[in-house]
């Protein structure tokens, strides 16, 4: 079975369908978006908690709503969306082969986006020891359980990681009628920010009658067949304690579903893991396009849409006869700066480039000074109040202009 | 009237139900009893599945010999079985002179133990062989019949031959007591539970002494030897092309990096004697060994995800070998004491306890038939299901992708489901198909893989889940 179109979509989530519709806007004749999951939408599908659609349709839906608002638009518009149909590696630079209950074959294409979204850190990738019983999730997990499948949790729970997407494991917790004995972090503070939570004063008045242990670390799980608690230590004094609970659901610390990318030899940027892109979403192959969370973690479904749109554009403008740049300069980041994005300028100008640079820290950093230097040169410096973890910052673009295409990479970092 | 078998073995391990297999060719009524509620569930299913040639093992003891027996029979039986294995060779790297001085040592042991293909290289070839290792090899031997194994396979193929060709298996079956009397013996589990036999066979591993003692022997005792390990993603399999050996010491055979059939890397094991036999746990300190080991040996390993980390426990004992005795008078054999090549010897074993029920006069006549089989592959080196067209075009289900990070279909899930030797439990799946066992760990197909295994067997999901009649204590 082999299949050319004109441009190849690897996901349907977020990111993938607003790609492939607005190509469909931009003119683009055959359009095809593969999905492994029986349903089109992405991860969206699965939070059926409200909290989706604010930016991109201004109105307010559950996962699941806005899932298959972004379906049945790209569906009214012509896209060919093909489900259960895995992406399994590469035929060739611009031809991926699937598996699907129709049997196996190749889909070749003149432009391929990859927009495969991200996976939470499990508990063993994490190397917390103990036995290994049931009850240990990470929120995919938990949702697919509560959400998708109706499958008892538990009793108890406790959550590690207090950032955004633990309020996500949250809600499903206690909508699954568990009480939440406590959420972990090991910084100072949480990092929920309730960005988009619409009865945000209940939610954080729950979460405040919730302990919030901060400062503290899960360094085992109890429990042979079933968890029976955590054990934790605290990072400020060594000491340690038991939690007891009979779930524990592993948050954030995201990994793209970078498979396809690197099976296809696509440059991985470090910190981000995912596959480098330039401002404009080209990856490291001539062709290949990268968009959502698949670049870095995840972000708000409208942030990983946008992106999708962003890469159409591009798209198209390859299409039409854009060449690919012969040449890219990698941009470093420097610890405590875990990613910036982009994270690469290539050498076709800084026409098109984003205006700004998202990048995330490590830890809380008050007073911060951003500088970006290409080898001693200092190109730009911008000054931030507060910078907080598990946030996506921006940094202005102003500097990516002045960059000497011929110089070494140019790196961020943070003064002092 | 209570039924007599010909011959009760206790334990379902890879040795347990290798002699299962063994025996099943001839014409006798066979009962395995197995605590657990699945076979191969011991220290079967935690180890570093390496299939061994026995070039290190003592030369003269049974282990080499049986091992070097064993070898040539797996050769033509996995194969036939459907057994994933593959024949990478290993590589034992001398990281110091001393280290590389001891090399001409084994390779005369090797020769002894009549594994003669094995040869010493230079520390060019060591680096032309495996460009990723770190600085500083002197040299190394190479062992090019070194091979990994699928050990969950394994024990399911024995198990299920043998019960094709009419042993039985008595599952959830602790054996807590044994009487002899008239020349039979009565083994007895909780409640009515109980087995009689004409000859008995103790493969209970980590508790091969606990049965030896209900028979009045106390030959050997066994310590819990725990062997930590971790599992390196997929991605971390192209940094090697053999399996990388250490030069080995008195006590262990040392940490190593292999890959895995799966077609991910092992590194470990660790070597520390417990108490407890049911302390399969991992531990802080030794899952931060393996690393620091790692990270000398092949430093890329250390920028790739981990997959899992797990522990088994060899069945150590006060000796150095195989602990296989015959008690002509009581009809037993005790096979015990099998440390830490199980998996490579089982078949050689088998063989062997075979011919010491033999000696002890039980009659060994063929059946007519001996059934083969032919277990569904889930390894990488030939193709899986999801790659073959020609399975897909007969059932959609081999293209339904259900476990998304180890390529497991719908047809594959049931398939184990419906099978002679039946998954019932989530472990037991996973065993058997690969599902759940990737780098995702769950996260995409836990939930559906449970609400399958739940309606395929009736089962409540609640049980499946260890979730039922217990409470949370404050
Ligand atoms: C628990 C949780 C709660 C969240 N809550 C909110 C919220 O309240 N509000 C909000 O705005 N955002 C929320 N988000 C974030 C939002 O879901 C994501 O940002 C968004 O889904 C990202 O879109 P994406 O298209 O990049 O990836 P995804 O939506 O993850 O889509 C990727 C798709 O690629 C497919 N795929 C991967 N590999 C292959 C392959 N080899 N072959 C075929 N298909 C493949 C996957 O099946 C998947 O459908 C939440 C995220 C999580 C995990
Ligand atoms: C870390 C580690 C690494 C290893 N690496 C390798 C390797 O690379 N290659 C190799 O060949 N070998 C290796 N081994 C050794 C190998 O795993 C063992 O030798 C082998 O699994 C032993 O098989 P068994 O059948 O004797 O024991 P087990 O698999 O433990 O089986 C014994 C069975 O008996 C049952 N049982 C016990 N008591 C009772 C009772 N009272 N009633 C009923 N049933 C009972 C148990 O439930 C169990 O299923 C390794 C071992 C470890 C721990």
């Amino acid at each position: 079975m082999s299949v050319k179109t004109d441009v190849l979509i690897v996901g349907a989530g977020p990111a993938g369908l607003a790609s492939a519709i607005q190509l469909k806007k931009l003119g683009v004749q055959q359009v095809t978006v593969v999905d492994r999951e029986p349903e089109p939408g992405g991860t969206p599908r699965l939070c059926h908690h409200t909290g989706f659609g604010v930016w991109d349709f201004h109105r307010l839906y559950s996962g699941p709503q806005y899932a298959r608002r972004y379906a049945e638009l790209a569906r009214s518009l012509g896209v060919d969306i093909r489900t259960e149909t895995t992406i399994t590696g590469w035929d060739d630079e611009n031809a991926l082969t699937f598996t699907s209950p129709q049997g196996t074959g190749v889909l070749a294409a003149s432009a391929i986006l990859l927009a495969t979204g991200v996976r939470e850190r499990p508990r063993a990738a994490r190397l917390i020891p103990g036995y290994r019983p049931r009850g240990v999730f990470t929120t995919g997990s938990l949702q697919r359980f509560v959400d998708e499948q109706h499958l008892p949790v538990g009793k108890r729970a406790v959550i590690v990681g207090a950032e955004g997407v633990s309020l996500s494991a949250f809600m499903t917790l206690t909508g699954a009628g568990l009480e939440v004995a406590a959420m972990l972090t090991d910084l100072p503070r949480h990092q929920m920010y309730f960005p988009y939570a619409p009865a945000k004063w209940w939610l954080m008045d729950v979460v405040h009658r919730t302990p919030i242990r901060t400062r503290v670390r899960v360094q085992r799980i109890l429990g042979r067949k079933r968890v029976e608690g955590v054990e934790i230590r605290r990072l400020d004094d060594d000491g340690v304690e038991v939690i007891p609970c009979d779930a524990v659901v592993f948050t954030g610390d995201w990994i793209p579903e970078n498979e396809v990318a690197r099976k296809g030899g696509l440059e991985i940027a470090p910190g981000a893991l995912g596959p480098r892109i330039d401002g404009q979403f080209r990856t490291s192959q001539p062709g290949v396009f990268a968009a959502g969370n698949l670049l870095r973690g995840a972000e708000t479904a409208a942030t990983s849409a946008m992106e999708g749109r962003f890469a159409a554009a591009s798209i198209n403008q390859y299409l039409q006869g854009k060449a690919w740049p012969r040449r890219r300069l990698p941009i470093q980041v420097a610890p405590p700066i875990l990613w910036s994005l982009p994270n690469s300028i290539s050498a076709d100008g800084a026409s098109g480039q984003r205006k700004h640079i998202a990048f995330r820290v490590a830890r809380f950093i008050n007073n911060a000074t951003m500088q970006v230097f290409q080898g001693a040169k200092l190109l730009y410096e911008q000054r931030f109040s507060h910078l907080p973890p598990n946030e996506t910052m921006y940094l202005s673009g102003a500097w990516l202009t002045q960059v000497d295409p011929d110089g070494p990479p140019p790196q961020i970092r943070l003064s002092g | 009237m209570q039924k007599i078998y010909d011959v009760a073995i206790i334990g379902a391990g890879a040795v347990g139900t290798a002699i299962a297999r063994e025996l099943s060719r001839y014409k006798l009524k066979i009962a395995l009893v197995e605590a657990k509620s699945d076979v191969g569930m011991g220290t079967t299913k935690a180890n570093t599945a390496i299939w061994h040639t026995g070039f290190d093992a003592k030369p003269g003891t049974l282990e080499a010999q049986l091992l070097r027996r064993s070898y040539a029979l797996m050769e033509s039986y996995a194969p036939e079985a459907g057994i994933p294995t593959e024949r990478l060779g290993g590589l034992l790297v001398a990281w110091t002179e001393d280290q590389f001085q001891n090399l001409s040592n084994l390779l005369q042991r090797a020769h002894q133990n009549g594994v003669t293909d094995v040869r010493i290289i230079s520390a060019e070839e060591v680096y032309r062989l495996e460009p990723g290792l770190n600085e500083g090899a002197w040299g190394g031997l190479f062992v090019p019949g070194e091979s990994l194994i699928c050990p969950f396979t394994l024990p399911i193929a024995f198990a299920t031959q043998a019960l094709l060709n009419g042993a039985d298996l008595k599952l959830n079956f602790p054996v807590q007591g044994i009487q002899q009397e008239d020349g039979v013996s009565h083994v007895f589990g909780p409640g009515e539970q109980r087995v009689s036999a004409r000859y008995l066979i103790n493969a209970a591993g980590l508790y091969s002494d606990v049965i030896d003692h209900m028979l009045g022997h106390y030959d050997f005792t066994v310590t819990p030897r725990r062997g930590e390990l971790i599992v390196y993603d997929k991605f971390a399999r192209s940094l090697i092309n053999h399996i990388i050996l250490p030069v080995p010491t008195a006590i262990t055979k040392g940490v190593l990096i292999s890959p895995t059939v799966y077609g991910n890397i092992l590194l470990g094991p660790t070597a520390e004697d417990l108490e407890d036999k049911t302390n399969t746990a991992t531990s802080e300190a030794g899952l931060a060994m393996l690393l620091e080991k790692g990270r000398a040996i092949l430093p890329q390993l250390m920028d790739e995800e981990v997959t899992a980390t797990y522990a088994g426990l060899r069945a150590a004992t006060e000796h150095k070998d195989y602990q296989i005795r015959l008690h002509g008078e009581q009809r037993y054999v005790c096979v015990g004491g099998i440390r830490s090549t199980g998996v490579s010897g089982a078949m050689g074993i088998a063989e062997y306890v075979a011919d010491l029920l033999a000696e002890a006069g039980l009659s060994l006549a063929p059946k007519p038939e001996f059934k083969t089989i032919r277990m569904p592959n889930i390894g990488e080196a030939t193709p899986r299901p999801y790659q073959r067209p020609d399975l897909i075009a007969q059932n959609p289900d081999y293209g339904r992708m259900v476990c998304h990070c180890e390529k497991v279909t719908m047809g594959e899930i049931l398939d184990a489901i419906h099978s002679p030797l039946p998954a019932r439990t989530l472990d037991g799946l996973r065993r058997r198909t690969r599902a759940m066992q990737g780098r995702c760990q769950g996260f995409n197909c836990q939930a559906h893989v449970v609400d399958i295994l739940a309606r395929e067997t009736g089962q409540d999901p609640k049980f499946l889940l260890a979730l039922d009649g217990r409470e949370v204590q404050r």
